[in-house]
Order: structure tokens, then C-alpha cells, then sequence
């Protein structure tokens, strides 16, 4: 009997919501055969089969929460006979590596050993399982025959605050609502909040409660990068195979601003303060399901011409929910577009524990004063919002400064002014 | 010839659980035992008749000093010696018949006679009558158990210089009985005499009682049973015994040296330990190998150096305990099978069958402070029980320490009326890894001494109930 169980999903990644199951107890099984649909906080993924086999028990149904680690279904070797689908009961953990059990003279059969599956919780692992909110099935147990016992249930608390997200999430959705008049009520839709959404709403709300935030403005005049654009585009797209878009310049300024400004890339821990020097800029894409954003790793040592390329990749992928979850954590900095909407100005939320985050809005003609005389200038309000705790105005004003003379004089990423 | 999967060499606790879960498992098996009556030491001259003479000696020190303060009034209580060693001998005559009951059940073909290992997969049985019979095995057990530990310059002739053996067929009470040795046998056996009217001394070479137990728990039972008359004189060691008078002159020194004295002694008791029983096995043309204390050398999987040859018991390493060797024997006895048998070492209970009596499992405080390991205590006095008041029985309490962190039951350590029923459940929880808060929340009998567990398990949490 093989045991199919939640993979690792990823930093900070603690639960799934069971998306589908593709078999139904019964089906014969390939090995690699998608099983199971899981719905993450941040990415789908599909759930392969570990052994071929027959599907005898399905632990976890459609729209339940599991936690990582926890079983989800059972397959057992050999093909054929339908097995009787009697759900399996989620065992409380995966068995504990075989003991040095003394082996016989002649094959001793090794039988590993889990504990009965109707085995009561020791008092003191119910105690914390209802205090924590930690559902012990799902954590290892070190017992007798793999039972878990307090001290297992001690770690999984003290693993699960160490999380940035704690496993016991309060559901968005149970917010008690006023009811609607009878009339209005029959025109409303009452749809249930994917788990992206959940995620985004929760992640938002959080970084607003936790930083001091607040935005600074600037504007940006494109008219340069707007020439050097159409002076080779034709060319750089030739050459790299992608378009030559605004982002790239973006994200080289702002690596540049935040050289110089370490605070806007760094992290409040507890009370000390991470100054990364590493720029994993995460760039905004909006989806259909919501907005993900993936980040472009290291973009220090990256060619404007890779920038471009990767962002177009993650857009592309974004749109077709093939992100990987890996590839949206560990960003350091954000960049917000708006401007694809036609935003003129906004003022971003932080992307916690990030400290900074950068809002492009729409390129608009606008009258400027250009040496005395008014001329029409392509111009783009800037935002930037950051956690005032750990950035000081003079230091978010300077870095958005800085973003702004790099755009307008292009030539200063070259020599790195 | 006759041929056996099993051959057991011993027929003590080890040996005959051994034999019988083989049997169980469909091996063919067969016994031997040198002694007429089977059950080993435990049956015939340890555990079980030691524990008959601790039974009715209790009865009559309590009929002489506690009748009358729980209302009941007789007349001084008569000691009828030879009756008390016949109620005893009858206890151990329903013991090793019942272990001849069970082999019979079980097809279990019983030698007797000495055995000896004439080569792997050859047992060679040396009967009272002076045949040998030669029984053919694919595997040997070796459950021969030990023998008393003796003393230079002291010939245990089992009457006024007696082991363990002698102590419990005395055919009068001494006046005088001088213990040599503080540990479990000698406080039970001077326990028995001085109830029964000795006036009973124990010498130990050690500067405290009950060497390897909790040192408070020693300390606590050594006030105890000086309360009640026995007498201690520790770091002390007996050099000689002068047998020619119609008084035993023993010879006392201070164990780091000095002036010896002299202490008069009708009967004197030798209950310095154990020694593993392997001579005239064959063991070493066998090949087998000891270690350096005279043990047979195993595996983890009670396998000696020679293949097919497998030992338990007190034969082997670990304490000399009756319930240890069982465990073992059935260990192997599954092992040979070729299933996984298993002993949890951690866990295996110790009780000293005094008044009151003394029980521990798993690690004491000397332990884990050695071991570095950081701990709670929980401690709960019976004084504080309401059986306990109720009773009369308010001597000792109970010890819980548990791990600092995950509050994991480490050791448990107990002197009460009852202590020996009560470590069971402390054994139950260890073997599954309970923290102390487990046995804190688990509904224990009202008005039971088992209480006293429970509140030992809240105190670990500083929140005892009844204290």
C-alpha cells in the first residue's frame, strides 16, 4: 500500500485546497498520472502518482483543506479487481522510519508500523491540537508505533510561528454580514472567494496593519526612453527575440536607486533590521484570477535584454497559471504597473515583508516648462509607497528621485550614475 | 536422537516464557533444567518465596502494632516459624507446578538434568541418574540465570553464613541478623527477619543504600526503615567472619581503610549481588564469547558469537530482574521466528517488595543531570493522599520528572503502601511517550493511591491539587 500525501509546497506554503480529483477509488493508476488537483495560496498543482497501482481510498474530497504532509489518498500495487472505496482514513502521520527491529535469521517480514487509525490523541496532544489550531494528523509523531506525543506537537507550534503565516488562517469569508433586504437580496451572487483571492485580501490587509506606510510622488519625463524605444526597437528585438518594452528600464533604475538606498530593499525581522545585497525585483502581472507576481531573480547582473525576456516569459505564463510557486518568493522590491490601465496615480501596497514598492502609471502628453518655454513632454507619475518604519522620507524621496534622473537620462545606466 | 527447532537452557523466568511463546509460534521445543523443580531462581528461591515471607511477616507486625489503632483488639500475635516457611513452600510448589502445567499444554518436551552445549545445534543433557541424552536443535537459547555473589573469607554454608537461598529457610529467627550488602535482597530479607524479631544490621560498602536508585528516594526509604528499627552502618565492608564461637565474630572496616571492629552476629546474610550461572556449559568449547564481567556476549537481537546460539536472562547484560528476562524471552523467541521481537530498555520497572515499598522506572535525577538533560519535578506526598490517611499509610510519595522542554516522563519514582501496582501505570505512559500532562489529565480512581501519580503529574506543572 502506498500512501499519496501532500508534497512540500514551498516556503511559507502551510495548506492546500483539494481542487479535484482526476481517479475515483477504483481507477487503475500509471505511475506520474496526475491524481489530484491541489489549490495553493499561490500556485495549482497537480499531485503525480508516487507508484502505479489501484486508487483504494481518497482521504481528502473535493474543497477540503489539507495540510502539508497530510494523506490523501492511498494506491495500492497491482491492477484489476475494483477495491472495495472505502474511504481511507487519514492516518495520523507517515510512518516512522522502520525501528532497528532485530532482523530474523531466516526474511523476517518488517512490517512498518503506524499506529491503529482509530487511536485516541494523548490528552495533551488534543489539548495544543485545539489550543493551536494545528491538526495533529498532520504532524509527525515520534510515539510508539509513529504516535504523535506532546513534545511532537511542541515543535509543529513552535515550527508554525516561526511561519510568516500561521497554519490557522481565519477564513475572510465568515465575516458576519448584515442582511440584505429581500428585494436586493434575490439580485445579489454570493461567490466564493478563490483561494487566491483569500490570499491576496489577507497578504494586503496584513502589510497594512503591520507597516507604516505611506507613498511619496514624483514624475518622469520619457521622452529619452521613448527615443532610444523607437530608435531600436526594431533592432533589439531583432537581436534578443523580444520586445524592447519600458519595464527593463524600470527595473535597472530602481536596482540602481536601491544601491544606494539599502533600507528600501530591506526587511524589519522582529528588531533587527536584513539589508539584502541581492535585488529579486518582483514585478505586478495582473491575471484573470487575480494579481500574482513573479520576480526576476538577481537583476543587478541581469542585461536589460534578459530582464525583458524573463518578464515577458512570466506574462506569458502568468496568463496560462503556470507559474511555479518557486518562481514568486524571495522578491525583494516591487513594481507595480497601473499604468496598463490607464491609472494616472496610486498609491501601491506594500508586498510584505518587502519595504518598497515602486507604481508606474499611464504616459501622458502633458504642458511642461522646458526652459522657459511650454512644451508637450510624454510624462509618468511615480509612486512610491514604503514602510516608514525602517525608511526615512529623505531616503524614499532620494530613491525616487534617483528612479526619475536614470529614466530621463538613460545614459546614467551605462555609467552607472 | 530428538530433534528440536528450540532447545532452552533454564527453566526460570527467562527460559520458560521462552519456550512457551516458541512453542506458541509452532516451533518444537524442548527445556532443560538442572534443578528437580522448574521456575529458576525466581520461583523456587528468589522472587516468589521472598515475597510469601514478606506477605505474612507484614500480617504479623501489623496484627502486633497496628491492629489496635484501627480498633481491633487481639492478644500479642505467636510466630509459628515452620507453619509461615510450609504457607511459603506451598506458594512456591503452586508456582513451578504451574510452569510444569504449561510446558505440558504447550508439547514443550522437559529435561532434567545438566545441560551443556556439546556443539551448535547439539545439547547434551547429563541426568540425575548419570545418563546423557543428546537432543539435536537448530537453536539454543542459553536462559541459565545467575548465582549469588560470594564474599572472600566468607564460606556461605547456608546455615549461620547464609545467601539469599539460606535467608529464606532459617529454622529459627536469629537474634542477631548482619546484612552484608544494601540492596534490594538484603532490605527484603532483613525486612522479613526483623518483623519476625531480629535485630537486623545491614553493612554497605557504598556510602548509600540501594546503589543505582534514585539517590532521594534512598535516602528517604533508609530514614524509613531505620524508623522501623534496622539498623545501617554504610561505607563499611566485612573482611572476615570468625564462625568458631556459638556467635559469628564479623570483622568490620571502613571501606577506605582503618580499624576494623568487630560485631557479634547469629546468622549472616551475604546479599552483595549476582554473578551470571554459565560454568560447565561448554560454553567456552562452544565458542561462545563473555565479556568481562562474565556475561555471554549478544547482539541486539540476543544472538551470540555463534550462530544459531542466542542468550537472556541474567546470563546476558542489563539488570537481574525476573520481568526483564520474560521480556527477553519472548524477544527471541519471536526473533528465531523471524519476526521482529523488541525490549524496551528504557522502560523496565524496578520495585523493592518492602514496607512500604519502593518502585522506579526509567531515568533517575543522578541520571539525567549526568546526562545533561534539563527536568521538571513533580512530587506528591502521600501524606497528602486520602486513601493514604484513611489507611495509615502515609509513608513516601511519589517522584514524576519530565523532560524541560517537551514535558516527556523520563523517570518515575515512588515509596508507598502500594508502589509496586503503581508503576505499572507510569510504564504503560513511558512506553508510549507520554508527556507528564498526559497522566495529569487521565481520570485516575477516587480514593485510590493512584492519585498520588496524578497529582505528581500536576505538580510537574506546579499545579497540584491537593498540596
Amino acid at each position: 500500500m502506498t500512501e499519496i500525501r501532500v508534497p512540500t509546497l514551498g516556503e511559507s506554503v502551510t495548506e492546500a485546497t483539494i481542487g479535484r480529483w482526476f481517479k475515483k477509488p477504483g481507477d487503475e493508476i500509471k505511475v506520474d498520472e496526475p491524481l489530484v488537483e491541489l489549490e495553493t495560496d499561490k500556485v495549482t498543482i497537480e499531485v503525480p502518482a508516487p507508484t502505479a497501482g489501484v486508487l483504494t481510498g481518497i482521504a481528502a474530497k473535493d474543497g477540503e483543506t489539507v495540510a502539508v504532509g497530510a494523506l490523501l489518498g492511498e494506491i495500492k500495487p497491482g491492477t484489476g479487481t475494483p477495491a472495495a472505496a472505502t474511504p481511507a482514513k487519514a492516518s495520523p502521520q507517515p510512518p516512522k522510519p522502520a525501528a532497528p527491529a532485530p532482523a530474523a535469521p531466516a526474511a523476517a517480514p518488517s512490517p512498518t508500523k503506524t499506529p491503529p487509525a482509530d487511536a485516541p490523541l494523548a490528552p495533551s496532544v488534543q489539548r495544543l491540537a485545539t489550543e493551536s489550531g494545528i491538526d495533529a494528523s498532520t504532524v509527525p509523531g515520534s510515539g510508539k508505533d509513529g504516535r504523535v506525543i506532546k513534545g511532537d506537537m511542541l515543535a509543529a507550534i513552535e515550527r508554525a510561528a516561526a511561519q510568516p503565516m500561521p497554519v490557522a488562517q481565519p477564513a475572510a469569508a465568515v465575516q458576519v454580514r448584515a442582511p440584505s433586504p429581500a428585494d436586493d437580496a434575490a439580485r445579489e451572487e454570493r461567490v466564493r472567494m478563490t483561494r487566491l483571492r483569500q490570499t491576496i485580501a489577507r497578504r494586503l490587509k496584513d502589510a497594512q496593519n503591520t507597516a507604516a506606510m505611506l507613498t511619496t510622488f514624483n514624475e518622469v519625463d520619457m521622452t529619452h526612453v521613448m527615443g532610444l524605444r523607437s530608435q531600436y526597437k526594431d533592432l533589439f528585438e531583432k537581436k534578443h527575440g523580444v520586445k524592447l518594452g519600458f519595464m527593463g528600464f524600470f527595473v535597472r533604475a530602481c536596482v540602481q536607486a536601491l544601491k544606494e538606498i539599502p533600507a528600501v530593499n530591506g526587511e524589519i525581522d522582529g528588531t533587527d533590521v536584513i539589508y539584502k545585497n541581492y535585488y529579486h525585483i518582483g514585478v505586478a502581472v495582473g491575471t484573470e484570477k487575480g494579481l500574482v507576481v513573479p520576480v526576476v531573480r538577481d537583476c543587478d547582473r541581469k542585461s536589460l535584454a534578459e530582464i525583458e525576456k524573463e518578464i515577458a516569459d512570466f506574462g506569458r505564463r502568468a496568463r496560462d497559471g503556470a507559474l511555479k510557486l518557486e518562481e514568486m518568493q524571495g522578491g525583494t522590491f516591487t513594481i507595480s504597473n497601473g499604468g496598463v490601465y490607464g491609472s494616472l496615480m496610486s498609491t501601491p501596497i506594500l508586498n510584505a515583508p518587502q519595504s518598497g514598492i515602486l507604481g508606474m502609471h499611464k504616459i501622458q502628453e502633458r504642458p511642461m516648462v522646458i526652459a522657459g518655454k511650454i512644451e508637450p513632454r510624454p510624462m509618468m507619475y511615480l509612486a512610491l509607497s514604503y514602510d516608514h518604519r525602517l525608511v526615512d522620507g529623505r531616503e524614499a524621496v532620494t530613491f525616487l528621485v534617483r528612479v526619475k534622473e536614470v529614466l530621463e537620462d538613460p545614459a546614467r545606466l551605462v555609467l552607472d550614475l | 536422537m530428538p530433534t528440536y527447532d528450540l532447545v532452552v537452557i533454564g527453566t526460570g523466568p527467562g527460559g520458560y516464557v521462552c519456550a512457551i511463546r516458541a512453542a506458541q509460534l509452532g516451533m518444537k521445543v524442548a527445556v532443560v533444567e538442572k534443578d528437580p523443580t522448574f521456575g529458576g531462581t525466581c520461583l523456587n528461591v528468589g522472587c516468589i518465596p521472598s515475597k510469601g515471607l514478606l506477605y505474612a511477616s507484614e500480617l504479623f507486625e501489623e496484627a502486633g502494632h497496628k491492629f489496635d489503632k484501627l480498633g481491633i483488639g487481639v492478644s500479642k500475635p505467636k510466630l509459628d516459624l515452620a507453619a509461615m516457611m510450609k504457607f511459603k513452600d506451598e506458594g512456591v510448589e503452586g508456582n513451578v507446578k504451574g510452569v510444569a502445567f504449561l510446558f505440558k499444554k504447550n508439547k514443550i518436551d522437559a529435561y532434567q538434568g545438566i545441560g551443556r552445549i556439546a556443539a551448535p545445534g547439539r545439547v547434551e543433557v547429563k541426568t540425575h541418574d548419570g545418563k546423557t541424552e543428546v537432543l539435536e536443535t537448530k537453536n539454543i537459547v542459553i536462559a541459565s540465570g545467575s548465582d549469588v555473589a560470594r564474599l572472600k573469607g566468607m564460606e556461605i554454608d547456608e546455615k549461620r553464613i547464609v545467601s539469599s537461598t539460606g535467608a529464606l529457610v532459617l529454622g529459627q529467627v536469629p537474634e542477631q541478623l548482619l546484612i552484608v550488602g544494601a540492596g534490594v535482597i538484603g532490605l527484603e530479607l532483613g525486612s522479613v527477619w526483623r518483623r519476625l524479631g531480629a535485630k537486623v544490621h545491614v553493612i554497605e560498602f557504598l556510602d548509600r543504600i540501594l546503589p543505582g536508585m534514585d539517590s532521594e528516594v534512598a535516602r528517604q526509604f533508609q530514614r524509613i526503615l531505620e524508623r522501623q528499627g534496622m539498623t545501617f552502618q554504610l561505607s563499611s565492608k566485612v573482611t572476615a567472619v570468625d564462625s568458631s564461637g556459638a556467635k559469628l565474630k564479623v570483622k568490620v572496616e571502613p571501606a577506605a581503610g582503618g580499624a576494623a571492629a568487630t560485631l557479634d552476629a547469629d546468622v549472616v546474610l551475604v546479599a552483595i549481588g549476582r554473578v551470571p550461572y554459565v560454568d560447565g556449559l561448554g560454553l567456552k568449547e562452544a565458542g561462545v564469547g563473555l565479556d568481562n564481567r562474565g556475561r555471554v556476549n549478544v547482539d541486539h537481537r540476543y544472538a551470540t558469537s555463534v550462530p544459531g546460539i542466542y542468550a537472556i536472562g541474567d546470563a546476558i547484560a542489563g539488570p537481574m530482574l525476573a520481568h526483564k528476562a520474560e521480556d527477553e524471552g519472548i524477544a527471541v523467541a519471536e526473533i528465531i521466528a523471524g519476526h521482529a521481537g523488541h525490549v524496551n530498555y528504557d522502560v523496565i520497572p524496578n520495585v523493592i517488595y518492602t514496607y512500604p515499598e519502593v518502585a522506579s522506572v526509567g531515568r533517575t535525577e543522578e541520571e539525567l543531570r549526568a546526562a545533561g538533560v534539563t527536568y521538571n519535578v513533580g512530587k506528591f506526598p502521600f501524606t497528602a493522599n486520602g486513601r493514604a490517611k484513611a489507611n495509615l499509610q502515609t509513608e513516601g510519595f511519589v517522584k514524576i520528572l519530565a523532560d524541560a522542554k517537551t514535558d516527556r516522563v523520563l523517570g518515575v519514582h515512588i515509596i508507598g503502601a502500594d508502589a509496586g501496582n503503581m508503576i505499572a501505570e507510569a510504564a504503560v505512559a513511558m512506553e508510549f511517550g507520554a508527556a507528564a500532562e498526559d497522566i495529569a489529565r487521565t481520570c485516575h480512581p477516587h480514593p485510590t493511591f493512584t492519585e498520588a501519580v496524578k497529582e505528581a503529574a500536576l505538580a510537574v506543572d506546579k499545579r497540584a491539587i491537593h498540596m
